[in-house]
Formats: structure tokens, sequence, C-alpha cells
């Protein structure tokens, strides 16, 4: 069937989110709402210390408290799963303690009863005694550190790059991934200027506003779990793997999401929940608080050492990269987080020589996993601040010298695959037009200076992973879409059916969503890494043409004329005399992938598509007090063809706010590995004063040739270039570098003091 | 139920009920656990994101800090009750109209603090709305579209004044 472009179809209008209703009425449906008949609520006993030998753990008082149902320890949990490690990456992380703790925040025991107040008071009843071990928090340190968090490494086995790490002793790193393009060192040595710097990035988290929820519930034929999870494949996958059941055993559902951005990949609550609901054979559910959402993953901390050698008239011959990534004490995903982000970490530049290594570091901080990006933001962060610190030192523009080296369409990427449907080049020059970067620009007065910068970064998608889609038409015409996407907030309940009502040449209304049940709705990789859209909107677009097909044979096989416009419900009677029947369509998609050589990083066919993100800035400070004021953020990017504008608007704006507060204001403070802010009065996200006065967004006018119908993921990229674009305006404005997130008033009041000869004491 | 328990009787949208409460019991978890009420919901914990908003008595509280014992005698109100599918406060409608939520959690909070700054104040400044709503967090970001929504749902209610 010929590949339909936008028409007078359904995709590339902004319909609005098909659950609005719902959503402003209060009545979506979240896990969070849910209760099930004589459900326990557990409440988690943690630990207290950041590393250490599990001595003793008296369990009894909370047993004896009135209305506690059950105290359940690893003890207990071994005896229904002997080996309770899960894990996307690794098989290391236990599903209550056993013997060690690796972290603030680990769960150790866990108390189950009717009232959750009741449980609540029974987990302090809990005492646990420990033998503490040496922390391990930094990540450049804890990669060459003598204590170590695992005794040995275990890969999922998933994974091929992976595998040689497996039994590996003593060493606290995870993955270790390079690349290895050209002669960087002789390049060096021949290059005009040769500049190094090192960026630092903060812990963080992804504060989705529900929390982090699942239940599950013991039945005659298994085991349902319902879970806000953006993986529920893999959920189903990894449960029944740890059971060793067959995967028809374990059912998993998941409603609306209150958020996600990463925080509720692969495999969080599950296993526990899974566990507990068998051992006790009740329905259990745990409904993470705020606080404990920060002990149970989080942003990698990162260490970004950057050189690079450059001709006189700024062109980047080579360029030295060394990544430490602080994966906490379970690698999650963060392996995936290493390698992937490392294939970009050079920057979208056209550089004849690099050198990278990436690692992901072992530590005994709260688990790192995903949050919107995989990494890319804390790599844009080091080497577009590093860029903008090397056009200045050279006089050169900052737009200038990224135009100069910008990686162009065919030319071939650091990992030696040729960049295609990147529209890196028309970013650049849109944020510049939208920034109107060649006019003048109003630099403030007195102790008020303004700034203006910008950053610009890309990414590859997760690859290669799989979507498959069902589309099933009832006998009136109208169908209904069974996709494992989950709706999290970013609109994909909305595209995906717009896709199907445009193929099918209906009214969005006819189609209807069927929410991911791993009964019902066939497999989904994950909603991730902005590879819906691409992925899953492929199925779903393949699942549409094979019905539309099905049913044009079927109106052949009732005698219908070739392109006779007869109502879908009529084929139906006149195949089955009444209304009745169905016809399935269905599509699976796998793009093709290749992966990089273990001892170069290069392969020919990095990512099935690039995202690209860049954003402009523009400050206002106070140079008596270091406040800054952020007036203007301009985002653009290159998400292909949108299916629905408003949409990708939304995601455009929500992306660079999330990032604004990973620039200014949150970070995880931990002292002797204890975390001091593990609450929104401590932890501070974006609210709306914080919001600039005008933030604007574009989508560039390009395609991705195999998205459907030419689109492409848009979640991340945003956030690509926010961080880095504020420190190169602070730099214009002030003439400070900023090298380390998050850019407080206090440290920008102390570069400001540094800068005019007067340092403040500590 | 402890002994410590008590009954309440009030005024939830619109109709007179009752309920028997613990003095520990929140506002949002009465109306969770006893009336199926769904659109509050705790998430912060500590009144700072402003998910868990509910009129009590017309003025907007932080259902997550209020206790449930504190509401015999009032009238309490919840998104539930503001519009149904069919016929949508302006609020409402003006949400969806320019796209101002994502995932929806923060929604009704937002929605509910809205309608109270229209009550008092018909034709907000931006600066005004910023500051009245500085007390509800969207984590997906989507206040550019809040800030518009607002706008549009003065616009509209005073067209219909």
């Amino acid at each position: 069937m010929a590949v339909t472009e936008m028409q007078s179809g359904q995709v590339g209008r902004s319909l609005p989110r098909r659950e609005s209703t719902a959503k402003v009425t209060g009545r979506a449906d979240y896990v969070h709402n849910l209760r099930l008949p004589g459900m326990l609520h557990i409440k988690v006993f943690r630990s207290s210390i950041a590393h250490g030998r599990i001595k003793r753990l008296d369990v009894s008082a909370a047993k004896r408290l009135a209305g506690v149902h059950s105290v359940i320890t690893s003890d207990d949990v071994r005896k229904l799963i002997p080996e309770p490690y899960f894990g996307p990456a690794f098989h290391d992380q236990p599903i209550l303690a056993i013997d060690k703790v690796r972290h603030i925040g680990e769960p150790v025991a866990v108390v189950l009863a009717t009232d959750p107040h009741v449980a609540e008071e029974g987990v302090a009843l809990i005492q646990a005694e420990y033998d503490e071990l040496p922390g391990v928090y930094d990540e450049v340190a804890g990669a060459t550190a003598t204590t170590y968090v695992h005794d040995v490494l275990k890969p999922a086995g998933t994974f091929p790059d992976l595998k040689h790490l497996q039994g590996k002793k003593n060493t606290n790193i995870a993955l270790d991934y390079q690349l290895r393009r050209g002669d960087v060192e002789a390049a060096f040595a021949k290059a005009d200027h040769v500049f190094e710097h090192t960026f630092r990035t903060q812990q963080v988290m992804h504060v989705p506003l529900e929390p982090m929820v699942s239940a599950a519930e013991p039945t005659p034929s298994g085991l349902t779990i319902y879970t806000a999870s953006q993986s529920p494949s893999f959920v189903r996958i990894e449960i029944a793997r740890l059971l060793g059941w067959p995967e028809n055993k374990v059912r998993v559902k998941v409603p609306h999401l209150g958020g996600g951005f990463g925080a509720k990949l692969y495999i969080k609550l599950e296993a526990l929940v899974a566990a507990l609901a068998l051992i006790t054979q009740r329905p259990v559910k745990l409904s993470q608080t705020m606080e404990e959402q920060f002990f149970t993953i989080s942003k990698h901390a990162t260490t970004f050492k950057i050189k690079s050698g450059v001709t006189k008239d700024g062109k980047i011959v080579a360029r030295r990269c060394d990544v430490w990534w602080n994966g906490g004490a379970y690698a999650d995903i963060g392996p995936r987080v290493t390698q992937k982000s490392g294939f970009t970490a050079a920057g979208p530049y056209d550089i004849e020589n690099v050198h990278l290594d990436s690692f992901a570091v072992y530590t005994t901080r709260p688990p790192a996993g995903a949050l919107r990006g995989f990494g890319i933001p804390q790599l844009v962060w080091a080497y577009e601040s590093h860029t903008d610190l090397i056009a200045r030192a050279l006089d050169i523009d900052p737009v200038a010298i990224r135009r100069k080296n910008i990686l162009r369409e065919g030319r071939p990427q650091a990992t030696g695959t040729k960049m295609k449907d990147a529209a890196i080049e028309q970013v650049l020059e849109r944020l510049a037009a939208r920034m109107n970067w060649d006019r003048p620009f109003d630099r403030g007065t007195g102790t008020v200076k303004r700034g203006r910068g910008v950053g610009i970064g890309f990414k590859a998608v997760i690859a290669p992973t799989t979507s498959v889609a069902i589309v099933n038409v009832y006998a009136d015409g109208s169908c209904s879409l069974y996709c494992s996407t989950v709706d999290m907030g970013q609109g994909s309940d909305t595209i995906m059916t717009q896709i199907v009502a445009d193929v099918l040449n209906l009214p969005i209304e006819r189609v209807s969503m069927v929410h991911p049940d791993t009964d019902v709705t066939p497999y989904d990789m994950a909603t991730l890494g902005s590879r819906s859209t691409f992925h899953m909107g492929n199925a779903v677009k393949l699942a549409a043409e094979d019905a539309k097909g099905k049913l044009e044979a079927l109106a052949k096989e009732v005698g219908l004329p070739a392109g006779a416009n007869v109502p879908v419900g009529e084929i139906f009677k006149k195949k089955y005399g009444m209304q009745a029947g169905n016809v399935v369509g269905s599509g699976s998609f796998i793009p093709s992938y290749k992966s990089p050589d273990h001892a170069t990083g290069m392969t020919d066919n990095a990512t099935p598509f690039w995202m690209i993100g860049g954003t402009g800035a523009e400050v206002e400070i106070d140079t008596e007090t270091g406040d800054m004021k952020v007036l203007r953020i301009v985002n653009v990017a290159d998400c292909g063809t949108p299916i629905n504008p408003r949409i990708v608007d939304t995601q455009l704006s929500g992306g660079a706010v999330m990032q604004l507060g990973f620039t200014l204001t949150e970070e995880m403070q931990f002292e002797n590995g204890q975390l001091r802010n593990p609450t929104l009065a401590d932890y501070k996200i974006p609210g709306m004063r914080d919001m600039p006065a005008a933030m604007e967004n574009e989508a560039v006018s390009a395609r991705q040739h195999d998205g459907p119908f030419g689109a492409k993921g848009v979640g991340e990229s945003a956030t690509f270039g926010v961080s880095p674009a504020i420190a190169n305006a602070i730099h214009d404005a002030v003439g400070v570098r900023l090298t380390e997130l998050p850019i407080t008033p206090e440290r920008l009041f102390r570069a400001l003091a540094v800068a005019n000869g007067k340092p403040l004491k500590d | 139920m402890s002994n410590t328990s008590r009954l309440v009787n009030f005024t939830l949208n619109g109709r007179p009920v009752s309920a028997r409460v613990d003095m520990h019991h929140t506002l949002v978890e009465m109306l969770r656990t006893q009336f199926d009420l769904f659109g509050a919901r705790e998430s912060c914990a500590q009144g700072l994101c402003g998910c868990c908003t509910v009129l009590v008595d017309g003025q907007a509280v932080s259902g997550c800090l209020y206790f449930a014992a504190l509401v015999d005698g009032a009238t309490i109100e919840t998104v539930e009750h503001l519009g149904a599918s069919d016929r949508l406060d302006p609020v409402q409608q003006a949400f969806i109209e320019c796209g101002a939520f994502q995932c929806g959690f923060c929604t009704p909070g937002f929605i509910l603090m809205t309608k109270q700054l229209l009550d008092e104040n018909p034709n907000p400044t931006e600066d005004e709305i910023r500051h009245y709503l500085s007390g509800n967090l969207c984590r997906c970001g989507a206040y550019p579209e809040i800030i518009a929504a607002v706008k549009s749902a003065a616009a509209k209610r005073r067209a219909t004044a």
C-alpha cells in the first residue's frame, strides 16, 4: 500500500489529548487510585547508612504490633525466589537487602497491614545494626577505589557489550565504553591550540508528582501486577524470570502515569510487590512517598574531562572525552546510558580525531538510571560549555564557531555512522535567527548585566528495540488500538490514535485506545528515550495498514467493486449477515542497527534516527548579589514532521522547564552518604515564578524518511541545550565561567568574587 | 477504628454526608478511602505542590495537611464537583483548549486554584497569575500553557458574566 502523506486526515492536527476531559475532571485512572479487596499496604524499613554489613535485624516488635499482618525480610523472599536479584543490565539489585546495604534508603524489610498507618508504625519498631564499610561517593575516585560496592559483577546477559564483565571482581566499573577514531595525540601535537576543561553535573531526581506505586494480586492462574510503569512488557519478562514462570502467568496492567521521565522504567517496585503478594497470598500495594522516590532512582552525577585541539581559525581537529557516570549502588540502565551517550560525547561536530572513554561507576549512593535524555544533557552541558570557551579564547563568535564545525548531512559522526535526516545545521540557524544573533543586544547597565548564549546537542536513539501493535476493527467500523506504549503525559495515546484514524480514514472519535495490559496488548520494549513515536508509531501504522488491507480483501470477497465507497459496517454485514465479526491488523517494527565494535566503538549504523535540540538563553544578573533571571528561552528541535504540533510544542517547553530546574536549583545533597534534602521543601523543582518571562519553541521543517508520516521522537530534545546556553549567557554577561551544576546564586556570586580578585571564604 | 475516632458531618460536593475518621486522618485520605474521590491526590505530603487542593468553605486548602476531623459542619468541594464531562466549567474548558496539562496529576489542583483566583480577580495580569499559582507545581512543565489557559478562562467568564 502506498504511504499516504499528510492530507486531509488526522495526522498533523493539533487535537487535544484524548483523555483531556478525564484529566480536568479529576477522573483519570492512575495506579495511585487503585484499591483491591483485602489489600495490604506495604511500608518499607530502609537502611540508615550508605554502606555496611547487616549485623542484626530485629523485627520482633513490629510483628507483635496489633494490626500488623506480616513483616518480611530477605530470608522470606529467598524461600520464594532463591536468587532474588533484578535489573535490566545487571542482576545486581536484591528485592530486599541481603547481608549488606549499599546506599542510604535501601529497602531492608517491609511491614504489611490493612491500615497503612499501622504498617508505618510497625516500620518504626524495626531495629537494625550494621558493621559500617567505607562509602564510595565520587564517580572518579570510585572508578579506582579499593572499596567495592559489589563483590562480583553479574551482567544480565541481555546486552552483548556487557558479557565481558561477567564474573569480574575487584572493580566498581559496570561498563567501559570506548571509541577510537584517528589519532588524537598526534592531532593535539599539531594543533594551534589545545583546550582542556572539566565539567560536573549533580545527582538529581525525576520527581514525578505521582510517586512510584505498584500493586500485585495473586490470581488462580498466576499473578497480576498493577503498576505505574513505563515498561510493562519488561516487567512481565523480568518477574517471570525471577519466579521461573512462563510469561503468560504474569499479567501487567498500566493505566495513565502521573509523570515518569525515566523514573518508572524497567523494574522498580514490581519485584517486591510480586514477591509479597505470593508470600502473603493477598493483594498488596506499595505507594511510595515523595521522600522514598529519592532513594529509589535518580539521574547520574557526572564528571566530564574534555580536551580539544583547534586550529587558529577555530576548526576543531581533535577531541578527547573522559566521562565518569555516578551510577549509585545498582546499575539499573546506567551501562546503557554510558554506552549510548558515549556515541555522541564529542558533540554534533565534524571532528577527524576522537578518543572517548565512558565509565559507568558503582558508588554507594541511591541508584541512577535514565532521566529525560539518557545522559545526553550531562554531555551537552560539558561539550557546549567547552565549545563556547574555545570560541571566546579565540575571539570567534559562538555561533560562528559552531557553523564552522557542525556535522553536516552525509558526514560521518564520531562512530563512523553517516548523518542522515539530521537537521543540525537548520536547528542552529533557526536558533540564531530567533535569538536575533546578528543584531545588537542590550547588555544592561550598572550592576545589572545581560548576556546571551546557545547550546546545541544531539542524541542517538536506544537500539535495537521492538514495538508491536494491533488494530481491531469492529463490525460497525469503529476500532481499538492495542498498544503497550504508556501515556505518562507525553501524549502517545493521542498521536497513536491519530495515526490509526489517518490510515483508516476515520474520525478520531471512532478509534479507542486499549491501555497496556500484557495479557491483551502486544510487546513493546518500553516507553523511553523518545522512541515511541518512531518505533510504536511505525508499528501502529503497519497494524492499521494491515487492517485496511484485510478490509479491502473482505470487501472484494463479498463482491464489492474495488474502491467502492461502502461503509465498513456494510462489508461486515454482507459477510456475516448481521453486525458481527472483527478484522484484526497487526504490525511489528524493529529498525536496523549495528552494535559498535568493542575495541574502537565504531559502527556504520549507530542509530535508527537522530534527535537534535538547541536552546538559546538570555539572562540578567545582579552582580551585587549573584541573583540571576532567565529572561528568555528559545528551544529549537528537529523532530521530523510533527504528528500533533501542539503536543510537540508542549514537549519542547516541558523538557526545557525540567532542565531549567536541573540547571538552577535541583541537587540531591549528600553528607557522609546521607541525603539531606529528600523533600520538595528542600529540593526545589521549578514553579511558575521560576519560568522565564518568555519561552518559545520551534520544530524545524524536517522529515524523517522512515518515520511514521515523517515523524520521530521529541520528548528529550529540548533538555539538551538549556544548561550550557545559560552558562554561556552568564559568561557573556559577566565574564565568569561556571563548570558545575546547579548554577545557584551563591556559586555565581562566589565566581564573581573570584573574578574581582576578592574570593570569599568557604 | 480506634477509640479516638469521631463522626464528622459535612456537605460534600453539594450533598450532606457523614464519615467516621481517626484524628490522624487527613482530608485527602478520607476523600479517597471513604468517598472514592481521587481528584485531590497526595504527592509531596507537605502542602507544597498543590496536587491535594480541596475547597473548604470556599477556601483552597492542602488536603494532605488538613485533618479530616476538622471538616465537621464545613462545606467541601472537590474538582469532581466543578463540572461533569458534558458540562465543563469554563476553567476546565480553557485548560483543554490550551493544552494546559500533560500527565494530569497536578491538574485538578491548578483548576481549583484558578477558579478561586478568577472568583477574586476576574481579570488577572500575568504577574498576578504567576503569583497566585506559585503554590502549585507541574513537573511536566506545562506552565506556559497554564498561564494561557487562565487568561482564556478569565475571558470566557467575563464574556458570560
